[in-house]
């Protein structure tokens, strides 16, 4: 199994709040690799460094075996999706243009036809496997929470990325919702897609994802599968602290 | 029908008085849905539009007094030039402002303003200052005096709109509308955000100026107090407000009703400056009580209404609730056009 996703010695901090300190860790093709850690870990600022939404202070990322300077538009473009904490979803445009923008278009595309008949069949398709289809026409904004946190992933889906980074995708969503989000995760994973999946929902991260990345304090502290990292004794003393 | 009656008005009407007010309705009505492009479909609140008019107006001034086009319908040559080179001029301005969002775009934008301001009046080779540039007055007979310019400005009012129509449906007026609602997760998506802003920037500010160039033409004096004008930016802002920015024809609206009004109250209440209070009052107004603006609320209010109906003669009660919880108005394929 190759490495997609390789993070070294990444430093990032806010003020005095060193929230990534040193830290590295890898995601090997074709799995579903959690990043979990107690809050302030520096989960979600891991995310947004390697997106490219925040600066690292040091480090590098290597995607697909090349380093890349982290740029958002750029990584969609050689294949890394991402979804965010807050389920951000584009309120005053209809849900089916929300997918159609997941797809990245050549700067020589802009004069084309704002929604064209393959977005639009492209589109149909994945809010149809997502359970939207019915709410093709109307505006994003009125979607319940949950709904937006589909609409996000489709969206993210719709851009045939190679590694997804999940944030956080079942939470505020009932269990019901979190189920259907983990059918999906599943499906795509048989499909040959690699997620990277930040978690608070321990028995979806224990059934779902192999292996598990520990982060405290900015550091890597544990990388293992799930029933080890369950009994590590690093990690226990993370999340309960002495 | 739009168009004929936009052609046969000025030969309906004859009092110079009313065919004056029309070209002044049409130039704001073009200046509103050249700010939308920006700051309606893209959402950055561009507030210093004055800038561009002001650079067009300056454009036409010097053009026609040292370049020697020829005066009468010749000069209106000049128009698309200029609106074409102001478009690209302001590109490495517009990147610079584009890196920065919301109140400090804002702010930056009105900055730019004054400074283009300053300039008009100190490069005193270029502009003659604070004295002005006179434009050779127009040789068209004194009866219909009014008559080119109005149809110069409709014309650009129509290509403004055909601007605006040709970006509302092409990709890059979703990609703008992607940046308006979010922009990093635009990036994200692989949307050029960079790409995209600019070219927003550049028709907008291109379209513009060609508005000032025939302006200028029409009021045959520039100066810089009065060719670049805060006024005219919020003026312009306030009307896609009201008519509804995020729609066509909402510039359109506002501006027929606004401009009219305007003079109106200027007429009544002289130069008092009264007619500023009763600006800021309808900005108000409009902020508070029709926040899409007059275009999207009858839509909705229409929709709604229809629906109702239709769905009160299959089932009467059930769907009531339903049909007025949903407001949008949206096509069935999807697309909001």
């Amino acid at each position: 199994m190759s490495t997609l996703l390789a993070v070294e010695g990444l430093r990032k901090s806010f003020g005095g709040i060193r929230a990534l300190d040193e830290c590295g860790f890898e995601v090997p093709e074709g799995t579903v690799t959690a990043l979990i850690g107690p809050n302030g870990s520096g989960k979600t600022t891991a995310f947004n460094v390697i997106t490219g939404y925040l600066p690292a202070d040091a480090g590098t990322v290597a995607f697909r075996g090349n380093p890349v300077r982290p740029d958002p538009c750029r990584l969609q473009r050689l294949g890394l999706g991402r979804t965010f904490q807050q389920a951000r979803i584009f309120p005053g445009l209809s849900v089916l243009e929300n997918v159609v923008l997941g797809r990245a278009q050549p700067w020589h595309a802009l004069p084309r036809l704002r929604v064209s008949g393959t977005d639009r069949h492209r589109a149909r398709d994945l809010l149809e496997e997502f359970g939207l289809a019915e709410h093709a026409g109307s505006h994003a904004g009125t979607l319940s929470y949950g709904q937006r946190r589909l609409l996000e992933f489709a969206a993210v889906l719709m851009g045939e990325p190679v590694l997804v980074l999940l944030d956080e995708p079942t939470a505020g969503i009932n269990p019901i919702m979190i189920e259907a989000m983990e059918q999906h995760i599943r499906r795509r994973h048989a499909q040959g897609v690699t997620f990277l999946i930040v978690e608070h929902e321990m028995r979806l991260v224990m059934r779902l994802c192999d292996p598990v990345i520990v982060l405290d304090r900015g550091r890597l502290i544990a990388c293992a599968a799930p029933a080890e990292v369950q009994t590590d004794p690093r990690v226990l003393d993370a999340y309960l602290g002495d | 029908m739009f168009t004929a009656l936009l052609v046969a008005l000025p030969l309906i009407i004859g009092q110079h008085w009313q065919v004056n007010l029309l070209v002044f309705t049409l130039m704001y009505a073009g200046l509103a849905a050249a700010w939308n492009l920006l700051g309606g479909y893209t959402g950055y609140p561009a507030l210093g539009h004055g800038a561009f008019f002001g650079i067009g107006a300056y454009a036409m001034a010097i053009g026609t007094n040292h370049i020697g086009v020829g005066a009468g319908y010749r000069s209106f040559l000049l128009v698309l030039p200029i609106a074409l080179a102001t478009g690209v001029a302001v590109l490495p301005i517009a990147r610079l402002l584009m890196r920065t969002r919301a109140a400090t775009f804002a702010l930056l934008s009105i900055t730019v303003m004054f400074m283009v301001q300053t300039f008009a009046y100190n490069l005193r080779s270029l502009t003659h200052g604070s004295e002005g540039i006179s434009v050779p007055l127009a040789p068209f007979p004194a009866t219909t005096f009014e008559r080119p310019f109005y149809y110069a400005m409709a014309a650009l009012l129509a290509l403004t709109l055909l601007v605006c129509w040709a970006v509302r449906t092409s990709k890059l007026g979703l990609s703008l509308n992607a940046v308006r609602d979010d922009e990093d997760r635009a990036r994200g998506l692989g949307v050029q955000t960079e790409l995209v802003k600019l070219v927003a920037f550049a028709l907008s500010a291109g379209l513009t100026a060609g508005f000032g160039a025939v302006w200028a033409y029409y009021v045959t004096f520039v100066f810089p107090g009065f060719a670049i004008d805060p006024l005219l930016s919020l003026g312009v802002i306030l009307m896609a407000f009201l008519g509804g920015r995020r729609t066509l024809w909402g510039p359109v609206v506002g501006a027929a009703l606004i401009v009219p009004a305007q003079q109106y109250f200027a007429y009544r209440y002289g130069a008092s400056h009264l007619y500023l209070v009763a600006y800021a009052a309808l900005f108000l107004l409009v902020i508070y009580l029709l926040p899409d603006g007059i275009i999207p609320s009858i839509a909705a209010r229409l929709t709604r209404l229809t629906r109702l109906t239709t769905r009160c003669a299959h089932t009467p009660r059930a769907h009531i609730a339903d049909s007025i919880a949903d407001k949008d108005s949206i096509t069935d394929k999807g697309e909001r056009v």
